[in-house]
């Protein structure tokens, strides 16, 4: 086996391959120090949990703790590959600050406490604002890294016991906008593409999606294709020299905020070339004429003004996608989290249906997430949604839920879409929400505007309630923390972006009195004594397996069926893509084959939202425009970011990931080699303007925006002119401060504006002003990463590596079973 | 032919609306979807005002083309009382109120374009008529985003 330092080499050795052959399988693994495969007791089945790809991998435990990971070779999605937060991250889990007992707030501190007390605290108030007010007073805020089981049984208990509207995950911050995008175009979520797609793929266009950062199993699978024979063409849009720019065909770098206007100059010019399928859009799609003619004044020439792209290179990049014979389309942040966030993404999917090119090998979209477990949020209801992808305006749907619930439909709330996470904290903030349950993720750091937001989470009428597994900078405001089990400690299903469902067991114990998130909510149910109609418990499961059968029966016929799924069909082999039931045991590859569509009135899940405005397009109106269940083609003009740059504020400020660590670092700061690749914060700014504004690498600099500043250290890049860049993974929890800045700050959220994508209700993270300045001369080099998009212009004196103790192993290996794909 | 004075009154109709949402706006900042799109709204409004001035000309109409632009003075002030008023109860009913407003204002508005269309298929002037087409979707818009809004707000609202 070699054995190899993946901190420095992310993406391990390549394993070439041809169009329409099978990925070469490698295995990755790793293990703590000093322990060999064959000393490991036992190998348990899961997946990551650190990114949305969904790789396979096992748990090695020994002596009942968890001693590392190893990829799994059958399955599907990574063919035994793992990403490097998957190889490290893993150690966070014994991390010696895990939250052990339930805290409550006493005197103004945190105590220790036991479980009778807190959930009996938590109780007590949820029963108090019932009879005060109703359930308008409770608000549940979740995550996109529990369970499937988690979340159904939130979403129950939430939208079916209490009826509240008041229910949303943290992917409202990172996936809302794959979802309303494809509910824009196919009236329904579920991702119609799949990674087999890019065996295929003769082209492949990602749009704002730094995919060897944010998925380095499936950049693996890329940069095999690119190593092997007759390789697929790469387009890239990104403002930052990521690696996928790197090996592009052709990069554009549009000016943050223009997606609309670039993707509407690429539909002009596919349309004005007649590079489109007619004969599928007569058989499959309504709106077509509206998109030709909305796109008419998007010629090359205007959207180079708009963008400050080449006109040629939009050409170039047209003509690629006009030519490509199997063209897989991805999207990520860069669209999602950006102005304009649905329109543009939405315009994406545009291109490949009127190209045809849906429903066949290497013909997808991947409108990607960014959380492992993402999918299952905006599937079972954590998001806000009813379950099952059922429709909260279409009266039946409604109905037929409460069928399954058996509770009375008036009971479920659907007179208005669910509120938002933004809407949510305006409500607490106008203090009509009082009571807000934080459930696995880390609002004081990760929403925009912070200065705000800690102002409304620190408000003593509000009864903030935070399950985690660290002491986040939200628990520290907490009035009760509850110590939940994570990953390898419970057990529970989830689906990757291209709908594959993976088991994930529990190998250990969770440390202390930490409990499973789907106890807890079990338990909260039981002490509320929340009813169905017929007086039997609501909540009719008592664990992982029979909360997976009930959200079985919940998905029968729609969608996302997972009927024909069990734990045993999900044991030993490879994880299986929904839908799976009766007609389709072995689960899905692709969805629409023949052009045939979910968005027929009386199935679809979503009748849309106006592109513009936001307003839910009425029954009536859409059963006008799309009587008979075929693609939407929604068109829309660009419209000018709310913030743009000023005198005081020149540069256009974006924040994002870097691959070393995940969100707030609540684990990859606990990991060393991955904490150690990324130690600190930094702004990268390009190589002109630092010139200009005498910045050179590694000073320190004052970032200020509107909002709010920080300091970070310079790192001179190749991003566009007139950008700068901040990662959003850095808060307090490990700087005196505790939960907020107790000198300058450092958090990318101090600076980013308030504002949300009207349709998909995702904030705008990457359209803000700001202005830099430099505080004080370097004394070294910025500690930012130098393999990735924060790659340094030129040399700086390092190159971002691992040591000793990062040595992983790396293992090419014939498929043993014909590939289940 | 009353043509001129039914643009006169369109005219008018739009730049109060374009008022109306940039009043809405400012007064409520802290709701920040509001505050946001009720300015991108507004420069619907004021382009549509742009337009009826131009082809205003042709029946003897001086419209001003500008009207319907920031209102300016009091702004400040009203951004200000937004923040201040932003966590009392009573602010949101106020919200209400305006949203109902912009409602009713665009539904004029509407049924303004609705009558030109009409005359100007009356007449078959089609410069007139495709203006109505090009605007009278965009004020439905706005009005289904007004009474989307009073939907989504209303219920919280009145049971908190």
């Amino acid at each position: 086996m070699v054995s190899k330092d993946r901190i420095a080499e992310p993406w391990g050795a390549r394993s070439p391959y041809g169009p329409g052959d099978e990925w070469p399988t490698r295995v990755d693994s790793y293990l703590a120090d000093g322990i060999s495969q064959d000393e490991v007791d036992r190998w348990v089945q899961t997946a990551s949990i650190l990114h949305s790809n969904g790789d396979a991998l096992d748990i090695a435990v020994k002596d009942e703790r968890i001693v590392g990971v190893r990829g799994r070779a059958t399955d599907r999605v990574n063919h035994g590959r793992l990403g490097v937060k998957d190889l490290y991250g893993w150690q966070a889990n014994a991390s010696p600050d895990r939250l052990t007992v339930p805290l409550i707030r006493e005197g103004g501190r945190l105590v220790e406490t036991d479980w009778d007390t807190a959930m009996g605290r938590i109780v007590e108030r949820t029963k108090t604002l019932l009879a005060e007010q109703g359930p308008s007073a409770v608000g549940f805020y979740t995550t996109g890294q529990l369970f499937a089981e988690e979340y159904y049984t939130l979403g129950t208990l939430a939208h079916g016991g209490l009826g509240t509207n008041h229910v949303d995950g943290n992917t409202r911050l990172c996936t809302a906008t794959a979802a309303a995008a494809l509910k824009e175009s196919f009236a329904c979520d579920g991702q119609p593409g799949s990674y087999t797609d890019i065996d295929h793929a003769d082209v492949i266009a990602l749009y704002g999606h730094n995919v060897a950062e944010t998925q380095s199993v499936l950049w693996m699978r890329m940069l095999d294709r690119l190593a092997g024979p007759n390789p697929p063409k790469i387009i890239c849009v990104d403002p930052r020299p990521t690696e996928v720019a790197r090996h592009a065909t052709v990069h554009l770098a549009p000016l943050p905020g223009t997606n609309v206007a670039l993707m509407n100059g690429l539909l002009h010019e596919i349309i004005a070339n007649g590079w489109v399928d007619h004969s599928y859009i007569e058989a499959h799609a309504v709106g077509y004429e509206e998109l030709a003619e909305r796109v008419k004044e998007y010629s090359p020439d205007v959207v180079a003004t708009i963008c400050d792209v080449p006109a040629a290179q939009i050409r170039e990049a047209a003509s690629i996608l006009g030519h490509a014979e199997r063209l897989l389309s991805t999207v990520l942040q860069g669209f999602y989290q950006s102005n304009q966030a649905t329109a543009a993404a939405v315009q994406v999917n545009n291109v490949n249906i009127i190209r045809g090119m849906l429903g066949k090998p290497g013909c997808g979209i991947l409108q990607m997430n960014g959380q492992p477990t993402a999918q299952n949020t905006r599937e079972c209801g954590g998001d806000g949604d009813l379950p099952a992808f059922r429709n909260w305006s279409n009266d039946e749907h409604v109905k037929d839920l409460a069928r399954v619930w058996n509770v009375d439909p008036m009971q479920i709330p659907h007179y208005s879409p669910p509120t938002h996470v933004m809407q949510m904290m305006r409500y607490a903030e106008d203090g009509s929400i009082r009571m807000l349950w934080v459930s696995g993720t880390n609002p004081a750091v990760s929403l925009p505007e912070l200065r705000r937001v800690r102002s409304i989470l620190e408000q003593e009428r509000l009864f903030l309630v935070v399950q985690d597994i660290f002491l986040s900078e939200t628990a520290a405001l907490a009035d009760v923390v509850l110590p939940a089990a994570t990953w390898g400690e419970k057990t529970g299903t989830f689906t990757n972006v291209d709908r594959t469902v993976h088991l994930s067991e529990k190998a250990v114990e969770p440390p202390g009195q930490a409990r499973a998130d789907l106890d807890i909510f079990i338990d909260y149910a039981q002490r509320l004594g929340l009813k169905d109609k017929d007086g039997g418990p609501l909540i009719k499961w008592h664990d992982a397996e029979s909360a997976f059968e009930a959200w079985k029966e919940c998905s029968r016929g729609r969608p996302c069926d997972y009927t024909g799924i069990t734990y045993d069909k999900l044991r030993g082999g490879s994880g299986i893509q929904w839908p799976c039931n009766e007609e389709n045991p072995e689960g899905t590859e692709r969805l629409y084959e023949g052009g045939n569509f979910w968005s027929s009135p009386e199935y679809c899940e979503s009748y849309g939202r106006d592109l513009v405005t936001g307003a839910p397009v009425e029954p009536t109106e859409y059963k006008a425009l799309n009587p008979t269940g075929k693609a939407i083609l929604r068109a829309a003009g660009y419209l000018p970011p709310h913030e743009m740059v000023s005198e005081d504020y020149p540069f256009m400020l974006i924040t994002g990931r870097t691959l070393y660590h995940f969100h707030t670092r609540t684990k990859t700061a606990r990991a060393p080699q991955l904490q150690a690749a990324a130690p600190e914060v930094w702004v990268e700014v390009a190589e002109d303007d630092a010139d200009a504004a005498g910045i050179a690498e590694g000073d320190l600099l004052r970032v200020s925006s509107p909002r709010g500043s920080i300091q970070a250290k310079a790192r001179i890049t190749g991003i566009r002119t007139g950008v700068v860049f901040v990662p959003f993974h850095y808060g307090y929890w490990d700087t005196d401060g505790s939960h907020g800045p107790d000198d300058a700050g450092r958090a990318a959220n101090e600076l980013t504006i308030t504002d949300w994508d009207a349709c998909s209700k995702q904030p705008i993270f990457k359209t803000a002003a700001a202005r830099i300045e430099r505080v004080r001369a370097a004394d070294g080099p910025a500690p930012a990463p130098t393999n990735t998009a924060s790659a340094p212009a030129s040399a700086v004196g390092f190159t971002t590596h691992g040591g000793a103790d990062a040595g992983a192993g790396e293992e090419p290996q014939e498929r043993a079973t014909e590939a289940t794909r | 032919m009353k043509i001129g004075l039914a643009l006169k009154e369109l005219h008018r109709s739009e730049e109060e609306l374009a008022h109306e949402l940039l009043r809405i706006s400012d007064r409520h900042k802290v709701d920040h979807e509001i505050f946001h799109l009720a300015k991108d709204l507004a420069r619907w409004s004021q382009q549509h005002v742009r337009a009826i001035a131009e082809i205003g000309r042709r029946y003897d109409q001086e419209l001003d083309p500008a009207a319907g632009s920031e209102p300016g003075a009091v702004k400040a002030m009203l951004e200000k009382s937004s923040e201040l008023t932003g966590r009392r109860g009573p602010a949101a009913l106020l919200l209400l109120r305006d949203l109902r407003e912009v409602y009713t204002q665009a539904a004029g508005v509407s049924v303004d374009w609705e009558l030109l269309a009409q005359a100007a298929q009356g007449i078959k002037h089609t410069d007139l008529l495709e203006l109505a087409e090009r605007c009278h979707p965009e004020t439905l818009r706005q009005m289904r985003w007004a009474n989307a809004k009073l939907k989504e707000s209303a219920t919280q609202i009145l049971v908190s």
